[in-house]
């Protein structure tokens, strides 16, 4: 049961992935991005991360799916005449794409020996207190310094999208 | 079209790694997954001209790298992983604000967000 649903959260996170690059609507690469993120949850669900899943459609699709459409109708972007690629960007592109694919696959082939069966690891990530517990003792210090990220990101975004009035060199 | 039949060689791959290991998914599926993910992530990046986009598909990199991460944690039945998916999740929300203020300045200035009319450091 579970091998069916992998694979067809597989497929339709790839497929939207794909809907998400070859779309020439930005709107609608944005929703194929969010389609593609609730398979990714999907994916989270069957490997037993609840949290990271409620996390990612809370984070990822209600916060920056939300944002990137809204900035999408702010800037209100005409398509227009899009150019067409060159041949040499074609061939690159794909050449490039294709060795990055070949060596993450082969890393993946070759560097693990064996295969882990699922049902013999016990299933450490559905609890809520062991997120608190690493969060909360091992990880306490990157918990301290991201808040601290997030607060600099915020006066930034501040600072970056306020207009300055009076101060030439700023503008 | 030789663009597009990129992936699907690779979800064929797919199919066929997990033929092989007799229709169980394993953690190489989930890695191949992640690989095949991040590939067309790295494509919308490389091919897509408006900056928008060109965020959307980093963003896509990023889930794939998470991915691995929590099939790497649920494999190995430990919790590191996991945490740190937590911590990649809050700076990708952290760089996508970051990221949509500085387009919108650029923007304001250069009334654009296409890569091939930014050429302001060209010569």
């Amino acid at each position: 049961m579970s091998d069916i649903l992998f694979h067809l959260f597989a497929i339709f996170t790839v497929a939207c992935a794909l809907g998400v690059v070859f779309n020439k609507n930005a709107v609608a690469s944005a929703l194929c991005l969010l389609l593609s993120l609730v398979g990714v949850a999907g994916l989270f669900v069957l490997l037993d991360a609840f949290l990271l899943a409620v996390l990612l459609v809370l984070v990822y699709a209600g916060a920056v799916v939300a944002l990137f459409l809204f900035i999408i109708m702010l800037l209100d972007m005409q398509g227009g005449d899009r150019k067409r690629f060159t041949k040499a960007t074609l061939v690159s592109s794909t050449v490039a794409g294709g060795l990055l694919l070949t060596g993450l696959i082969s890393f993946a082939t070759r560097g693990l020996k064996g295969t882990t069966i699922l049902a013999d690891v016990p299933v450490v990530g559905n609890s809520l207190r062991a997120y608190a517990e690493q969060l909360f003792t091992v990880y306490l210090l990157p918990v301290q310094i991201v808040g601290f990220l997030l607060l600099i990101a915020m006066l930034g975004v501040i600072v970056l999208s306020k207009k300055f009035e009076g101060l030439e060199d700023v503008k | 079209m030789s663009l597009l039949t990129t992936p699907f060689t690779a979800m064929s791959a797919i199919s066929l790694a997990t033929l092989t290991a007799g229709f169980t998914v394993s953690l190489h599926s989930y890695l191949y997954l992640s690989a095949v993910l991040f590939v067309v992530g790295f494509l919308g990046v490389v091919l897509r001209k408006n900056t928008l986009v060109i965020y959307m598909c980093l963003e896509l990199m990023l889930v794939a790298s998470t991915v691995a991460l929590v099939a790497f944690s649920r494999f190995n039945g430990v919790l590191d992983g996991n945490v740190f998916v937590f911590f990649i999740l809050t700076v990708a929300a952290a760089e996508v604000a970051v990221g949509l203020a500085i387009i919108v300045a650029l923007f304001r200035r250069r009334q654009t967000v296409q890569v091939e009319e930014l050429n302001a450091l060209k010569n």
